[in-house]
């Protein structure tokens, strides 16, 4: 009922939108609609057993829509709600963006919502292709022209792209016909089970920014408005992410094999390295974000692929470890990618720039948005006691006990994977310490962001929400864990156990175990007694004194914060990670141009860098499309003998082609 | 109930011991290294001294720094204390032992590093930010190998708990093993980076352009710097113990052991310390220091031995 209308909220308030000037009251009403959808989900994860299917009195021809809420939609709607609140609360705190924009904005959330409830095939692509094309309206609107127009492109072909993989996988899957019931009684098997799985892979993987089809995302995500980039990055993924574990852990069945799990590994960890590498050498502070995107996105994917290998080879109490793992984890990078966006976009608006190199030492102008960022970035680093190391324990341990699969092919690439993953974890570290750095420590490297001034009101309110969600993901990772046994017994039987012993998690019953809540006191009662103890011995208040420069020349007076030169630029931080593993992730080029002796002209060092995906999938793609097209063009200059045969033989194919179906 | 005091005592007195010992662990490997090179060496208190006194200076504090610099320090050390409670030294069977969990050992240094590199940051002097490049990016190598040394002894103990791991080379048959020669090679790589010690890092150094650890500190003055000053020290504890723990885990006292075998457990851990020691003063006094584009080739080497070690483990057990 609840569900019912909040779904007819978002679409009238999309239609007002697109008609009337009042976006406040708009994106307001958003925030209620998405916190009502928010409600339905905490009731359907309350509620056990099988959650009720209703037929809406629209749909295709054949059949009507079925939508349900049972407890798996209802975790990946608290996910979406968890994004969606706090991005609606910001985006209301915005000066008012054009009329498309507003429209857009319900419409979205909407598409996104449709695709989590959808209890059919049908509904569910209908639901994602609104998601994608309301993104997408939602970047072109935007950029007119320019760059953004060419990221906008670019995130359309592979949307377009994906939707037709699912389309396709869905196709295959549909004997019995779309509803998710009749799905589950007949699962695909043998070599459509197969082309299930790589339709899957590239269709909900195009859209999570799976490798190699992940080019769109760090182009698309940064390009659109703050709200939309927090709401693609935190949830619209996560979508993708949900038809992933619809589809390959739920309506194909149990029995599907465990080698399932391996190419899901191989991709996921590859994305993830590529992602955290990537965030360490961009330059634009959403785009270092949207690459964070990607390596999460990457954990998940692994943390999918283990849940499959160990549910293949019947090791259940593991492959609830690692479902946990990446359940939890997803709603862990939904809250602090959310609170790391959303800074991102009150530093934008500002200090009026996303470029590192004109930011700096925003901590003192900014206290607020800068407590909030640091504590997103500090999640998203894995750091103990926060929310993203509890997640990121459950994959590790995941991953480590994945010897006790006695295949050995599994334990040798579960050891690859492991020490894949604890780069991209140790490159997430570096591209997070890098961004706060960068942005809010050091110096001012601009008179602009000299004079930022800190968020207020309700756009503090918008920052304050996530940050205080985050912050209590991660004391509380057990009770969240104990919330998310509903979609795990639900995917995995009723007799899965939650690995949660009381307050902690727990591997098996002697086996490791991660006390968050006891970690936590332990480190708060530790940095207490550390600073009671040294305040006694040591009590003179500090002095003020300018800062050792290291030999540079004192700055001239009309520098008051120093010479933004003499401080680390956005390159240079990234430097030693760009020497020593930067082309694995990028192609790059390197100019370096040097002045004869006795000119005192400067010697250049110029960098470049390009995606491999663009360099190794989209350009020889492209060439071959342009090669194919010329071949095309030389039918223009045949004679008209030829046209007539070629006619006549088609013909003769078509007619041969309904005699071969025919007889089948 | 007196299990559960007994296992409370036994903690205190773990906390008490490694802090004493960490400023002293310093000293006497700078006394051993200064005897090896024919130098008489300043006292193995000196770092104590260092301490004490910094804590009465007056901190001076940068004009662009902000609280991040008055913040970080504790919380570094916080975390590196949260790492020593967990870490073994002379008994089992500590109140916290349940927690000691290697990867959660793990999250607390790598805590105690980003606070070190955001310190770094701080100030915004251009030493500062690069040398928290340099220690993050050494963190991408470190890590992994770390990551699968632990994957090596889950799969000979079963688990990843500090005590258990213990308890499972006293009882158990894991007797000697090559993949374990190879673990401790690769963990050694790790901690040799993790504490900045040659070929690494120089910590004698204070020439800017060599520096990655005491960069970062360039601001630190006062109750800052001793608090700095004990974090590294208490850091360089914690691997030597988390080494011994893995490696030697003899001689330490049983749970609920008498407060004899407390003393016995005592000397070997000393023991222990002391050799781990003149290890690495007799290492670094062999060994030149690295250029930091080398590092990642050292680390990544650390990596491959522990790859190494898993995968002649999932062979051995494979075939056993």
């Amino acid at each position: 009922m609840l569900l019912t209308a909040c779904f007819v909220a978002l679409l009238a308030l999309a239609a007002v939108g697109a008609t009337m000037r009042a976006a406040r009251a708009v994106f307001l009403g958003s925030a209620a609609a998405m916190a009502g959808l928010a409600l339905v989900a905490a009731v359907a994860l309350a509620a056990p057993g099988p959650a009720a299917v209703a037929a809406l009195a629209l749909g295709p021809p054949w059949a009507s829509s079925l939508v349900a809420v049972d407890a798996l939609s209802a975790w990946f709607l608290l996910i979406l709600a968890v994004v969606a609140v706090p991005s609606c609360l910001f985006a209301a705190a915005s000066p008012p963006p054009p009329r498309a924009e507003v429209a857009g904005l319900p419409a979205f959330l909407a598409g996104m919502a449709l695709t989590l409830v959808a209890a059919d095939g049908f509904t569910l692509i209908l639901g994602f292709e609104l998601m994608s094309l309301a993104s997408w309206g939602l970047i072109a609107t935007r950029h007119p022209t320019g760059e953004g127009r060419r990221a906008a492109r670019i995130y359309l072909a592979f949307a377009a792209f994906s939707g037709l993989a699912l389309i396709g996988a869905f196709a295959l899957m549909a004997p019995a016909g779309l509803g998710f019931a009749a799905i589950r009684t007949a699962p695909p098997e043998g070599w459509l089970a197969g082309a299930v799985l790589v339709l899957i892979l590239l269709g909900a993987g195009s859209k999570a920014g799976l490798a190699p089809f992940h080019v769109w995302l760090p182009l698309a995500h940064p390009a659109a408005a703050t709200p939309v980039s927090a709401l693609m990055s935190g949830a619209m993924v996560k979508v993708a992410l949900y038809v992933m574990l619809r589809v390959l852990l739920d309506l194909t069945g149990p029995g599907q094999p465990a080698w399932w799990g391996l190419p899901l590994i191989a991709l996921g960890a590859g994305t993830a390295l590529l992602g955290a590498l990537r965030a360490n050498l961009e330059g634009d502070i959403k785009a270092i974000l949207a690459c964070s995107t990607l390596e999460n996105v990457g954990l998940i994917v692994v943390a999918i692929g283990l849940t499959l290998v160990f549910r293949g080879s019947d090791v259940l109490p593991l492959a609830a470890v690692a479902l946990g793992a990446a359940l939890l984890h997803a709603l862990n990078h939904g809250a602090f990618k959310a609170l790391l966006f959303l800074s991102a976009g009150a530093v934008y608006s500002q200090a009026g720039s996303r470029d590192p190199d004109r930011l700096g030492g925003l901590i003192h102008r900014m206290p607020w948005v800068a407590g909030c960022a640091i504590l997103g970035a500090l999640s998203a680093a894995a750091l103990p006691p926060l929310s993203g190391f509890a997640s990121e324990w459950l994959l590790l341990q995941g991953l480590i006990q994945a010897f006790r699969v006695s295949d050995m092919s599994v334990q040798l690439i579960a050891a690859a994977a492991l020490a894949v993953v604890g780069m991209a974890i140790g490159l997430g570290a570096a591209a997070m310490v890098r961004l706060v750095g960068l942005v809010f420590l050091g110096r001012p490297r601009t008179p602009r962001s000299a004079g930022a001034t800190d968020a207020v009101g309700l756009m503090r309110a918008a920052l304050l929400l996530p940050a205080a969600i985050t912050l209590l993901l991660g004391p509380l990772a057990a009770a969240m864990l104990a919330v998310a046994g509903g979609p795990i017994r639900q995917l995995l039987g009723a007799q899965a156990l939650v690995p949660r012993a009381g307050l902690g998690f727990a591997i098996g019953e002697a086996g490791s175990r991660y006390m968050a809540l006891g970690a936590t006191v332990l480190l708060a009662l530790a940095v207490v007694g550390l600073v009671l103890a040294v305040r006694r011995r040591s009590s003179l208040a500090p002095r003020r004194a300018p800062l050792w420069d290291c030999g540079f020349m004192p700055a001239p007076a009309h520098l008051p914060f120093g010479d933004p030169a003499s401080q680390v630029s956005a390159a240079g931080l990234g430097q030693p990670i760009r020497r020593s593993l930067g082309g694995l992730a990028l192609a790059m080029h390197e100019r370096h141009v040097s002045q004869p002796p006795g000119s005192a002209a400067a010697a250049t060092l110029r960098t470049e860098g390009r995606d491999r995906g663009f360099t190794q999938l989209l350009y020889p793609l492209a060439r071959v499309r342009r090669a194919l097209a010329r071949q095309a063009e030389m039918l223009r200059g045949l004679t008209l003998r030829l046209y007539v045969s070629l006619a006549f033989g088609t013909l003769v194919f078509l007619l041969a082609l309904i005699a071969l179906l025919e007889r089948a | 109930m007196i299990a559960v005091l007994g296992s409370f005592v036994t903690q205190v007195l773990h906390v008490a011991l490694m802090l004493a010992a960490a400023p002293a662990l310093v000293g006497v490997v700078r006394w051993l290294k200064a005897r090896l090179m024919g130098r008489r060496g300043p006292h193995p208190l000196q770092p104590w001294r260092d301490i004490l006194k910094l804590l009465h200076k007056r901190p001076v504090l940068a004009e662009s720094a902000s609280i991040v610099s008055r913040v970080a320090p504790y919380v570094a050390l916080g975390a590196t204390l949260c790492a020593a409670v967990l870490v073994p030294s002379f008994a089992f069977g500590m109140l916290l032992a349940p927690m000691a969990d290697l990867l959660l050992i793990g999250g607390f240094l790598a805590l105690a590093r980003v606070a070190l590199a955001l310190n770094g940051h701080d100030a915004g002097s251009p030493f500062g930010g690069m040398g928290a490049a340099r220690e993050m990016t050494f963190a991408v190598f470190a890590e992994p190998a770390l990551l699968v040394c632990v994957m090596v002894f889950a799969v000979l103990i079963g688990n990843t708990n500090l005590q258990a791991i213990g308890f499972g080379f006293t009882d158990g048959p894991v007797g000697l093993r090559v993949s374990l020669l190879f673990a401790a090679l690769a963990l050694m790589a790790v901690a040799l980076a993790e504490n900045a010690r040659l070929p690494v890092d120089n910590p004698t150094t204070h020439l800017e352009l060599t520096m990655v650890h005491e960069a970062m500190l360039l601001e630190a003055s006062g109750r800052h710097l001793a608090v700095w000053e004990m974090q590294a020290a208490l850091k360089l504890l914690v691997w030597f113990g988390l080494l011994a723990a893995l490696f030697l885990p003899f001689g330490a006292a049983p749970p609920g052991g008498s407060p004899l075998a407390w003393i016995l457990g005592a000397f070997a851990w000393l023991m222990k310390m002391g050799v781990l020691a003149l290890t690495l003063a007799v290492f670094e006094s062999a060994i030149a220091k690295m250029r930091v584009f080398r590092v990642p080739e050292f680390l990544g080497g650390g990596l491959i031995l522990a790859l190494l070690a898993a995968a002649l483990i999932f062979v051995s057990t494979g075939l056993a």
